[in-house]
């Protein structure tokens, strides 16, 4: 391909990067922030896929087997782990305004400055060979992909340097979007977006690289595995030869348990850049899934090269570009090409993001700070300073490792040496993980756990590759440092057996961990070691409180600290962050003497900028401090947790009041109804007796006072005082039936019942009355419907109170009473539906309610007690049935209810 | 002489009944036309609006629950025109208590009866007032 059309398709990616950085950081400012969105997140930590990923894995997979997927199933096991640690680590970041792996351990003990140079020397190590890697995976895709076209001769000499003029556009880059403003919680949004849009590209490049050699080149993985078993070399690599794979496997995924979390640019990514918590718990599937994703066509594509190029001298790190080139698929091609670059370009901007910052904050600042001469020099300006310095290191980094790409990456593979660095940065595993778990850990122990462990990472893994690039004599390699025998770089101890990588991680590890506990044991922290140490390892309890925690005594002026804050954020800022912390808490700044927790407030905030232990030293710089002992810190502390659950369970308490409190206004509402129902209940069954009393008993003084009356008029009277004497009988019997359902006092007397027999016995008892009113009855059976369990006398009661309601409502002479049943899917229903005058729909429901009709005195009174139809209601609620009413005003009303046979 | 000259007054008197209950009504005529009274009879409010509308009765026996329009409004509706705030208003109801007495005298009652009652002591009532209209006087010892 025309190395032309290369060059300008880099070139336009890197401005797509520019452009979503750019528009990202303007999104932010018009307030629609779209780091706020969970998976610009989790994709983002895909950053984890660089260059190796892309490139490596299927070289790794030609020569080791399935022993690539090690780097993908550490990181996959570690993310359930990740809600419990990496969290605890994001909230520690965040309330200490921590902002890089160097910075996280000087300030977990004791805020130590020779602990922020050790990590940053070792992650400078440890990461350049890494960055230097993805240099030369663009520089050799680069070559590879235009080596392929007829005019490559002839720009072969301009081009060649490639890799020189990406660094310098990445560092533009870098700068830009990583430097642009300084602050204290130092996130990149541009940044992260771009690299979330990076992570997206590679995914999609690989995939259709991948589906292409499995699906159009050959006809799926079955073909191609079948293809590919008939070589004898291949099956060799899949197959587990002896235990030391096993033991090699384990160190291999344990290695990058510990890279996914503490490798600089996953700190920055994961930690730093997180904005929500939350977030995690979408991570926590999605980034497993991605490199589920990444790695499917890994093994296809490294069989289909093996297939293709068998006896080629090709590199099995290019076959992802050499298989598209060989069908001379173009597009393909450029496409997987440009996928290549954007999972090396993503690595190389954040990783020299995170190690700039560590670069200025915890190498350069606290030497510039304990200098009195340089300090003068940069006297108002170092803000300034800080920025310069990140800046100049973001250079550095990047012209070092392509100066590194030149000398040694050459002569290896991209995995071995991104192994490297895993191990470089596993050795911060014990100093991490010990300090947010155990308070015991001390700075002794973190400083010479690491400083041996470093020691040995770089004698059994850096030292090789020096010494492969001719910087070191090959004796050392044959015969051991000095001659002895034991120090062989790759089997220490005579240690034999395992890869190189799994044997100096196992011994750098080893001697690392054994110092950092038994140095920790041993010694004695100082007071803010232990002040630190509490406050990591119970996160959780301090950070709603650590405003107010402090442990600073000393004396400082108001105007100093603002003068130091001044440098960094501005005198309009300074004042107006000072006046709110004040504010919330109730400080009083006319003092000239700062508060400690105003103190305490400021070193945070200069921590946020230029790292915890250079900020220490700001802070001291300005103020007296008194010495605080061991046994007062920890009383201190002690006074505060205790204070702190008595404040817990206080507001615990209170809440357990305020639930009690509404529990019994709720139970008190309750009752206040039921009382009001039964009040109003009473006052209603008062009335309904009193009415058939008052005509009984005015009747009756009538009749007693007219011994003259006609005496047919005196039969009329007469039997009206028994049809209301009956009619007050009738009343109380259902109030007290009432009663026994709602006390659930009744009692079913369940037998097998035909549905048919009952409502033929409620006709027969409601015949005569209808009859005489000259309403018709006509009944529907359903032959079909089966016998059931049921309260026959009961049932009986619902159909005779329906059927009497609709005699009652029919005209006479006109009416018509239609009786139904129907069997359908194991429920019987029974209607009965009259001509009369119908109900409005909105008392469809209320008419079910006890003295429905006293209470609404608006609809036409039908005779009756008002108590049938809740009675009925209950018998059929009994039965596990239900009870309703169709009607219309005019049209007549149907009432239906249904029970189960079963 | 005397009890005919009244008994013939009583029949120039007009009393109108309201009560949804048959047997009520049955028995609130019965004692009123003995006693002489030019009775009429309604059902409900409403249908008691009419009457008094066409009729203007000097004495109203009002039952209080009854559907549509209750005694409340007719006995309100009644003493707050100028043509009918003469007419004597008797409540009859089962509504005992004392808030339900209040407001029955509230909205301008001449007297509330509770049920049951005593027939003699009704009539009794009833003559009274009767007397009252009689001789003009607006308001019961």
């Amino acid at each position: 391909m025309n190395s032309g059309i290369l060059i300008f398709a880099s070139l336009l990616y890197l401005a797509f990067l520019f452009v979503v950085a750019y528009w990202a950081e303007k999104q932010a400012e018009k307030g629609k922030s779209l780091v706020t969105n969970p998976y610009i997140y989790a994709l983002s930590l895909a950053v984890y896929c660089t260059a190796w990923t892309f490139y490596g894995s299927v070289g790794r997979a030609v020569t080791n087997g399935i022993e690539f997927l090690a780097v993908f199933i550490g990181p996959t096991i570690m993310m359930p782990i990740w809600w419990i640690v990496l969290r605890k680590i994001i909230r520690i970041c965040k309330v200490h305004r921590i902002t890089s792996i160097a910075d996280f351990i000087s300030s977990r003990y004791g805020k130590d400055a020779t602990l922020g140079v050790l990590v940053t020397l070792i992650c400078i190590a440890g990461i350049l060979p890494y960055i230097a890697i993805q240099l030369k995976a663009i520089s050799s895709s680069f070559l590879i992909v235009a080596r392929s076209s007829d005019d490559y001769k002839v720009n072969q000499v301009f081009w060649g340097d490639l890799p020189f003029y990406i660094a310098v556009a990445l560092s533009v880059f870098t700068i830009i979007f990583g430097t642009r403003r300084i602050d204290s919680t130092e996130r990149h949004e541009g940044m992260v977006t771009a690299i979330a849009a990076e992570s997206i590209i590679k995914l999609m490049a690989f995939l259709t690289t991948g589906i292409f050699v499995t699906y159009f080149v050959f006809n799926g993985f079955g073909d191609i595995f079948q293809k590919a078993s008939q070589i004898p070399d291949i099956r060799k690599a899949f197959v587990f030869n002896n235990e030391g794979d096993f033991s090699n496997w384990f160190w291999h995924v344990f290695l990058s348990m510990a890279a996914v979390m503490f490798l600089p640019r996953q700190f920055q990514v994961a930690v730093v850049e997180n904005v929500n918590e939350r977030h995690l718990s979408k991570a926590i599937w999605l980034f497993p899934l991605y490199l589920l994703l990444i790695n499917i066509f890994v093994i296809p594509t490294a069989l289909g090269g093996e297939i293709l190029f068998a006896n080629q001298n090709v590199n099995p790190d290019s076959y992802v570009l050499a298989i598209p080139l060989k069908f001379n698929q173009k597009i393909l091609t450029l496409f997987t090409y440009i996928g290549g670059f954007s999972a090396a370009t993503s690595m190389i901007i954040v990783e020299t993001i995170a190690l700039s910052v560590m670069i200025s904050n915890n190498l350069v600042m606290p030497v510039v700070l304990k200098s009195k001469k340089l300090q003068e020099i940069f006297k108002g300006n170092l803000s300034n300073l800080v920025n310069n310095i990140r800046r100049t290191s973001i250079v550095l980094i990047i012209l070092l490792a392509y100066l590194y790409y030149k000398t040694i990456a050459e002569h290896y593979s991209l995995v071995s040496l991104g192994m490297v660095s895993f191990t470089a940065v596993a050795q911060f595993t014990p100093t991490i993980i010990g300090g947010i778990f155990w308070k015991g850990g001390n700075r002794k122990g973190a400083l010479i756990g690491l400083i041996v462990g470093s020691l040995i990472w770089f004698y059994t893994l850096v030292l090789p590759s020096l010494i492969g690039a001719r910087l070191f004599p090959q004796s050392i390699m044959d015969n051991g440092l000095f001659g002895l025998e034991f120090l062989k770089p790759f089997s220490l101890f005579g240690m034999k057996g395992m890869d190189n990588i799994s044997h100096g991680l196992f011994w750098s590890f080893f001697f690392n961990l054994g110092c950092y506990l038994y140095f920790s044991i041993t010694s004695k922290a100082s007071s803010i070691e232990h002040n630190q140490a509490v406050i990591f390892v119970d996160i959780f309890e301090y950070s709603g409180q650590t405003a107010n925690l402090s442990i600073w005594r000393g004396t400082a002026y108001v105007p100093d600290i603002q003068l130091l804050l001044n440098n960094f954020f501005g005198v309009k800022r300074t004042e107006k962050v000072i006046r709110l912390f004040a504010q919330k808490n109730k400080i009083n700044l006319k003092d000239e003497k700062a508060d400690p927790q105003l103190v305490t407030y400021a070193e945070k905030l200069l921590a946020g900028v230029v790292g915890t232990a250079s900020a220490r030293i700001m802070i001291s710089s300005i103020s007296k401090e008194e010495k605080i002992s061991t046994e007062e810190v920890i009383s201190i502390l002690k006074s505060s947790q205790e204070l702190l659950s008595a404040n817990k369970s206080l507001r615990k308490k209170s809440v357990e009041l305020e639930k009690a409190t509404s529990a019994l206004k709720d139970a008190n509402e309750i009752l206040q109804r039921t009382d009001k129902l039964k009040d109003d209940f009473l006052t209603t069954v008062a009335h309904e007796i009193r009415t058939p009393l008052t005509s009984i008993r005015a009747l009756s003084e009538i009749v007693f006072d007219n011994p003259d009356m006609e005496i047919e008029e005196r039969a009329h009277f007469l039997s009206t005082v028994v049809k209301e004497s009956d009619r007050l009988g009738r009343l109380i019997n259902q109030v007290l039936d009432l009663e026994k359902y709602e006390s659930g006092k009744q009692k079913l007397n369940m037998e097998d019942v035909d549905i048919q027999d009952i409502i033929k016995d409620s006709v027969d008892a409601l015949y005569q009355q209808a009859k005489e009113k000259g309403i018709k009855i006509v009944f529907i059976p359903d032959r079909f419907a089966p016998k059931f369990e049921a309260d026959r006398d009961k049932l009986i009661q619902v159909v005779v109170n329906l059927l009497s309601n609709a005699i009652k409502f029919c005209q006479a002479q006109k009416g018509e009473i239609t009786i139904a049943t129907h069997y359908v899917e194991g429920w019987i229903y029974t209607s009965i539906q009259d001509n009369g005058v119908g109900i409005d729909k909105k008392f469809h429901r209320l008419i079910f309610d006890k003295f429905f009709q006293a209470e609404d005195q608006t609809i036409k009174k039908p005779r009756g007690s008002g108590l049938g139809l809740a009675i009925s209601k209950k018998i059929i609620e009994l039965h596990n049935g239900q009870i309703w009413l169709e009607s219309q005003v005019g049209r007549g009303s149907k009432f239906t209810f249904m029970i189960s046979v079963i | 002489m005397y009890a005919s000259a009244r008994n013939n007054m009583k029949e120039l008197i007009k009393v109108l009944i309201v009560d949804d209950e048959p047997s009520i009504l049955m028995s609130l005529e019965f004692l009123m036309k003995k006693e002489g009274y030019q009775v009429f009879i309604a059902r409900d409010g409403s249908e008691a609006m009419d009457i008094i509308e066409k009729e203007v009765p000097s004495i109203i026996l009002l039952d209080i629950m009854m559907p549509n329009v209750d005694g409340y409004e007719v006995c309100y509706s009644v003493k707050n025109s100028l043509r009918f705030e003469h007419i004597k208003v008797v409540f009859l109801s089962a509504k005992n208590k004392e808030i339900d007495m209040e407001k029955g005298y509230s909205v301008g009652a001449d007297l509330y009866v509770t049920k049951p009652f005593s027939t003699r002591g009704l009539v009794a009532k009833v003559n009274a007032l009767a007397i009252n209209v009689v001789t003009g006087s607006t308001k019961m010892e």
